[in-house]
């Protein structure tokens, strides 16, 4: 193979249809782009959840009045239970002091919340989270020294649902831009396939390969999408330097929201690349199948 | 080394066969022109013969090889045995007479140092030494076709095709492209010529075949253009 005629043959392709060639790694970009995002937010969910659900599934808060009796009594029968894999106790000093740590920036709240105000709880993990009603029915609320149960884990779900929505979207728009960046890609190498029948023409009549003839169409569109792939990169690591690293700067520390690593970044960049690379050549290749004789 | 045997060939769209029932063979070496009025089937013989496409039924042999049978991959090969001209030369118009014919070359593969031998000479040999940097622009009609020939031939091909190669052309130019296809046929080429030139047909005095609506009326050797004429 004549690596100097291929390439040449895949450079003046390009330039010959540049405002195409734009259009196709622009789209490649913006769609590679959304999919890293939403390859990203997949990560932080799962982070998210094992920073979560690792912790407290069910609250059981006791009433103000609780007797020792009833509270030894809770706490046995949770020790009984088979349902409950493990459970701490949470007095009210301790509560007190994790309201102050959860709200350290804001401390006129802290100031103004009396330290007894925060009830004493059991915080239970459940073998099974879905069984939250169990519990809930074992100890009815204002009964016994229970003041309430709460299912820590509802209102996990409904943030993860809106996470989820988030990157389920994300994902969406990417799959819809990646539809026009094929059609873009299958309609840039009709044009240059056009644009260079003359050449293909006579390589057909004079005995070229198919393969040798096919193949700077291919590479063409898998440049393109290694171009579209590189500035998808680069948005990535934009977004997270001046967005993420920034803005977000303040629920990262505090161990809300956790933060985006450069690790993450690496292990997604050759996999948007790949996919670039991969669907823009398979794009070409099936176009000219199709719509190019060759 | 070419042989037809029932040939016919149906396009879809026409109800009339391009090509009925043409049986024919041709020896390797001849200068054989192939004759008749537009839409006699002399370009359909042409395509079937480089298996553009395939007979409707029928079969055709090009060096013992059927071509009915030959497998995509093959095609290739088959036609790095023949060369092509046509009317309207098919040159590339961004490239040099030298980059023209050794484009036919360097997309079958051939080694640089083969390829910047032979252009050359080649180029000598169909009257175009000193013009090999010019742009077919720069080049007569006659030229032009010339530089076609020359990448026809480079490859050294068993058979040369030639689809109305002096139909561009007037008389006088004509006659030189014909002393140049004589010649290459005089290397032991074979030459398939289709025209409409009755002038080159019945100077010539080679093997004539007419088609007549697809159907094979003549096959003369040493023939002239119109019985009668």
């Amino acid at each position: 193979m004549r690596v100097n005629f291929v390439l040449s043959e895949v450079a003046t392709g390009l330039r010959r249809n540049l405002t195409m060639t734009v259009a196709m790694i622009l789209t490649t970009a913006i769609s590679l782009g959304l999919m890293g995002t939403g390859l990203l937010i997949a990560g932080m969910i799962s982070d998210m959840k094992e920073i979560y659900y690792d912790k407290v599934q069910v609250s059981i808060f006791l009433a103000d009045d609780v007797t020792e009796e009833q509270r030894t009594a809770i706490q046995s029968r949770l020790e009984d239970s088979d349902e409950v894999k493990t459970f701490i106790y949470e007095s009210k000093d301790e509560a007190y002091e994790r309201f102050q740590q959860q709200f350290s920036q804001q401390p006129e709240l802290v100031e103004n919340t009396p330290a007894d105000a925060l009830p004493e709880s059991f915080r239970v993990e459940l073998i099974n989270p879905e069984r939250y009603e169990v519990i809930k029915a074992e100890f009815p609320a204002g009964a016994e020294g229970v003041d309430q149960v709460r299912d820590e884990g509802d209102f996990l779900d409904r943030l993860f649902s809106l996470l989820n929505g988030a990157r389920n979207a994300t994902i969406a728009v990417a799959v819809v831009q990646a539809l026009a960046a094929l059609l873009l890609i299958s309609n840039t190498i009709q044009l240059a396939a056009f644009n260079r029948r003359n050449e293909t023409n006579i390589m057909r009549l004079v005995g070229a390969s198919r393969w040798y003839t096919q193949l700077p169409f291919i590479l063409e569109a898998a440049v393109a999408g290694l171009i579209g792939a590189l500035l998808a990169i680069g948005g990535l690591v934009l977004t997270k330097v001046l967005f993420v690293d920034r803005t977000l700067a303040g629920p990262i520390k505090a161990g809300i929201i956790p933060p985006v690593d450069w690790s993450a970044i690496a292990f997604i960049a050759p996999v948007i690349a790949a996919a670039g690379v991969g669907l823009a050549g398979i794009a070409a290749y099936v176009t000219l199948r199709l719509y190019v004789r060759l | 080394m070419i042989e037809l045997q029932h040939v016919t060939k149906l396009y879809p769209a026409s109800g009339r066969p391009a090509l009925d029932d043409v049986s024919t063979e041709i020896d390797k070496g001849e200068f054989v022109f192939l004759i008749g009025s537009s839409g006699s089937g002399k370009s359909t013989f042409l395509r079937l013969l480089l298996k553009e496409d395939t007979p409707t039924s029928g079969t055709i042999s090009v060096n013992g090889k059927v071509l009915n049978t030959m497998s995509k991959w093959q095609v290739p090969k088959l036609r790095r045995t023949m060369g092509c001209v046509f009317q309207d030369f098919r040159l590339l118009r961004d490239r040099t007479v030298a980059q023209n014919v050794a484009f036919a070359l360097e997309v079958i593969n051939k080694p640089t140092r083969t390829i910047k031998r032979v252009v050359p000479e080649v180029l000598e040999m169909v009257g175009l030494e000193g013009k090999a940097q010019r742009l077919p622009s720069e080049l007569s009609g006659g030229e032009q076709q010339r530089v076609a020939i020359a990448r026809a031939f480079v490859n050294r091909p068993l058979v040369l095709l030639a689809d109305e190669p002096t139909g561009n052309l007037d008389p006088e130019t004509s006659e030189g492209i014909m002393l140049l296809l004589e010649r290459i046929n005089r290397t032991g080429t074979t030459v398939i010529m289709a025209t409409h030139d009755y002038h080159i047909v019945d100077s010539m005095r080679r093997r004539v075949i007419e088609l007549n609506g697809g159907v094979l009326t003549r096959d003369q050797s040493r023939g002239v253009y119109g019985v009668g004429r």
